[in-house]
């Protein structure tokens, strides 16, 4: 009748649909900072969203792959945000 | 049948979602871009927070909890520090603050 | 031999490799030895590169720091859930009614994890968000969305009693 599958189904639907409301922000904020924390913040439902297609497809790999990403888009946010404020990586 | 595990679980998915769909309506409605911040940065990781602990519930004790309970712990302490360090940018670059009365930007 | 520290920061690495990995027998693992061997070699690596990243030898009574620290929790568990009810009748009321304003306060903290603890407390809680932190002066550049949530750091100073207390620092307050 209504099984657990099903509602793993309506969430991951809603997370797409708020990225896709994120999107608009990435793409017309004006200046790059309202860029920047758009694209952190589609990077962080993106780990939401691969935890709950594991559990769609009932793969329990998927939540070491989310938990990769997470850093990865931890870091990749703070890099960003050091190349905005001095204009240079690292000063060597 | 969906067992009282199960019940508790789907409500805390569903208060997930919530937050969520309200910090990406606050990321388009706020008018300016500290305030963005705001909304996004408590919102949506609280949002994670309720998502992420309604599939622990729902997987109940085994190796796959724990991953997800270190997942929740990364959540709760990279996503301010990110926030944070966006806006100190922002600030240290000379963008203005917007006070109550002027235009959207 | 080796210093406490080491040890300690091994043991973590260890067990935390334990816990990914699913290599012992509760809680629906199965037994592996090459994992377990593997799991020393890469938690003795781990340890040997970042050895003095985290307990750097001028902190005292961490057991007890420690304890208060994981009491502090709950409470400030407790109020982000509380404050981000908040934020979300802020975003979907229609008419909006937020008046964003900058404030600036000093604390008589002065170590580094507590610095931290109180800015990421301050991040959470909705309301404020932390632009710049002074180690030397410890004084905080803060960004409020209402006078409410700015009126809660400045005269209530709740928040920063508390963290105070945890890190056994005197005072708290300006």
């Amino acid at each position: 009748m209504f099984e657990m599958v099903d509602v793993f189904l309506a969430v991951g639907i809603s997370i797409g649909f708020t990225i896709l409301l994120c999107l608009y922000r990435a793409v017309r904020g004006p200046g790059v900072f309202n860029q920047v924390a758009a694209v952190n913040v589609i990077g962080t439902k993106v780990i939401v969203l691969l935890v709950t297609i594991g559990y769609i497809f009932e793969r329990p790999m998927f939540v070491d792959i989310a938990l990769l990403y997470a850093g990865l888009n931890f870091v990749g946010t703070l890099v960003m945000a050091k190349y905005l404020e001095r204009g240079e990586i690292c000063s060597a | 049948m969906l067992g009282i595990g199960d019940i508790i679980s789907i409500i805390f998915m569903a208060g997930g979602i919530f937050f969520m769909v309200t910090g990406a309506v606050g990321l388009l409605r706020f008018p300016d871009f500290y305030t963005r911040l705001h909304a996004t940065g408590k919102c949506d990781t609280l949002g994670e927070v309720l998502l992420i602990t309604g599939c622990m519930i729902f997987q109940g004790w085994s190796f796959v909890s724990v991953k997800l309970f270190f997942l929740i712990f990364f959540i709760f302490m990279a996503n301010p520090v990110g926030t944070h360090a966006i806006m100190k940018a922002a600030y240290y670059t000379g963008l203005k603050p917007w006070k109550k009365g002027e235009e959207r930007r | 031999m080796m210093k406490r520290s080491t040890v300690a920061i091994f043991i973590v690495m260890f067990v935390f490799w334990v816990l990914l990995s699913a290599c012992i027998k509760p809680l629906q693992g199965h037994y592996d030895h090459i994992r377990i061997v593997v799991g020393i070699i890469c938690a003795a690596i781990a340890t040997s590169v970042s050895r003095d990243l985290l307990i750097t030898g001028k902190e005292d009574m961490t057991l007890r720091k420690t304890l208060r620290l994981l009491l502090y929790i709950p409470w400030e568990l407790w109020q982000i859930v509380l404050a981000n009810f908040d934020v979300a009748y802020r975003v979907l009321h229609p008419k909006m009614p937020i008046d964003p304003r900058i404030i600036e306060f000093d604390t008589t903290l002065r170590s580094d994890f507590a610095l931290t603890t109180l800015a990421n407390s301050i991040t959470l809680t909705p309301g404020t968000i932390t632009i710049d932190v002074e180690p030397e002066r410890g004084r905080f550049l803060v960004h409020a969305i209402a006078s409410k949530a700015a009126d809660a750091l400045l005269v209530d100073q709740t928040m920063q009693k508390k963290v105070a207390h945890v890190y056994m620092e005197e005072g708290g307050g300006e």
